[in-house]
């Protein structure tokens, strides 16, 4: 309770000089990527090409979500879930997704350990240095980005890697426009959740 | 130069029916290869994503346009020489427009988006879990409401798949090369004005 209150006294209190005078608030003080950004996005694009000849796939990582949450959905709810408009579309299955995603986890996990840089923290100094260090506060966030997250993905056809890098590069308009609306609405609100 | 209705026998398995263990095996790897890259280029992290947001860290934004550009020139390569298919995301701008923006609000709560939350996750950054948790919520809700949305704002500025070249009148061939160096030109600003 305390800590949402000064989540709310923090987003209501306007003090322009207080990024400025806290150095914990600069994203650039932390660690960035430890390989240089251009060689990870060739890699990543070079990546698109395979899957496209060796899977026929684009690359994509909310539909995995979706995939799981009807799974889930069957074991409580069968008939209500594969009553839906979506899941009768997309019957949630173990597919190439599932595998995709699930492996993502995996390589994040060996690249930390082979560059020394697994974290084993449940919350970030950056967040710590403006929410406090209640991990309710951060749960409570973080479950309602989700959610907004996710209804959003699905409402316009993919994430940051189904439109903001797969649809970009085949150059689908919507893809464009998704890849655009994703950072105005992220950058208003990051500025609104640190900057103000 | 290029036939847009060109279509190319894959010896993938049909949609509906369980894919088989080699394509499973390329979603494995290829999932291994992107959770690694996201790693490395630092785009799994807290301080990173938020920077992106907050237009301080431009990692993201370099390691996007690299791979678009990049992913651009080899997926319409290979589909000239009828080695691809293209799978665009269909351009429905009212559900891309509003659904875009709800994921950009939810992106800034949470910092992870649905890849590199998944990435977050791995290099143990445990916040990411209750992200994950949100996304998962998130796309059932969006299941539940599927219908109507099918029907209401999925239909407002449904262009089917339309393509930048297409909609700008200019040949493929001409379009692609253009495009592609007017990102590098970007990203070349980009770095001139933001090292990191």
């Amino acid at each position: 309770m305390k800590s949402a209150l000064s989540f709310i006294i923090a987003l209501a209190a306007p003090s322009p000089a207080f990024a400025a005078s806290d150095p914990g608030l600069d994203p650039l003080s932390y660690d960035g990527g430890v390989w240089s950004h251009y060689i990870v996005g060739t890699g990543i694009g070079v990546l698109s090409w395979l899957t496209f000849y060796f899977s026929d796939k684009a690359i994509g990582a909310s539909s995995f979500y979706a995939t799981v949450a009807g799974g889930l959905g069957k074991l409580v709810a069968r008939r209500h879930t594969e009553s839906l408009d979506y899941y009768q579309k997309n019957p949630p299955r173990f597919d190439w997704s599932v595998v995709f995603v699930s492996c993502t986890i995996l390589g994040a996990f060996i690249a930390a350990c082979t560059g020394g840089e697994f974290r084993n923290e449940w919350l970030h100094p950056m967040w710590v240095a403006r929410f406090g260090d209640s991990l309710w506060l951060r749960a409570l966030i973080a479950i309602a980005g989700g959610i907004l997250m996710a209804f959003g993905a699905r409402l316009a056809g993919g994430c940051t890697s189904g439109h903001g890098i797969s649809g970009t590069l085949q150059l689908s308009v919507g893809s464009w426009v998704a890849l655009i609306c994703f950072f105005a609405g992220g950058v208003a609100t990051a500025h609104a959740l640190f900057r103000l | 130069m290029i036939d847009p209705g060109k279509v190319v026998e894959k010896a993938s398995s049909p949609p509906k029916s369980p894919p088989s263990a080699g394509k499973l095996l390329g979603a494995a790897f290829f999932g291994l290869a992107f959770g690694f890259l996201l790693q490395k280029g630092g785009v799994a992290k807290f301080n990173v994503l938020i920077g992106a947001l907050l237009l301080e860290d431009w990692t993201v934004a370099k390691v996007i346009l690299t791979a678009i550009v990049v992913g651009m020139i080899g997926v319409f390569t290979l589909h000239h020489f009828a080695k691809v298919n293209l799978h665009p995301p269909a351009t429905k701008l009212g559900a891309q427009i509003i659904g875009g923006l709800t994921f950009g609000i939810g992106f800034a709560l949470i910092a992870y988006c649905p890849g590199t939350g998944a990435a977050a996750l791995g290099q143990g950054s445990w916040d990411a879990l209750f992200g994950i948790l949100g996304l998962l919520v998130g796309s059932y809700l969006y299941a539940e409401f599927s219908g109507v949305l099918k029907r209401s704002i999925e239909r407002w500025g449904d262009k089917g798949k339309l393509l930048l070249p297409e909609l700008l009148h200019i040949p493929r061939g001409a379009f692609i090369p253009g495009f592609a160096v007017l990102l590098t030109v970007l990203l070349f600003l980009i770095q001139r004005s933001f090292p990191r």
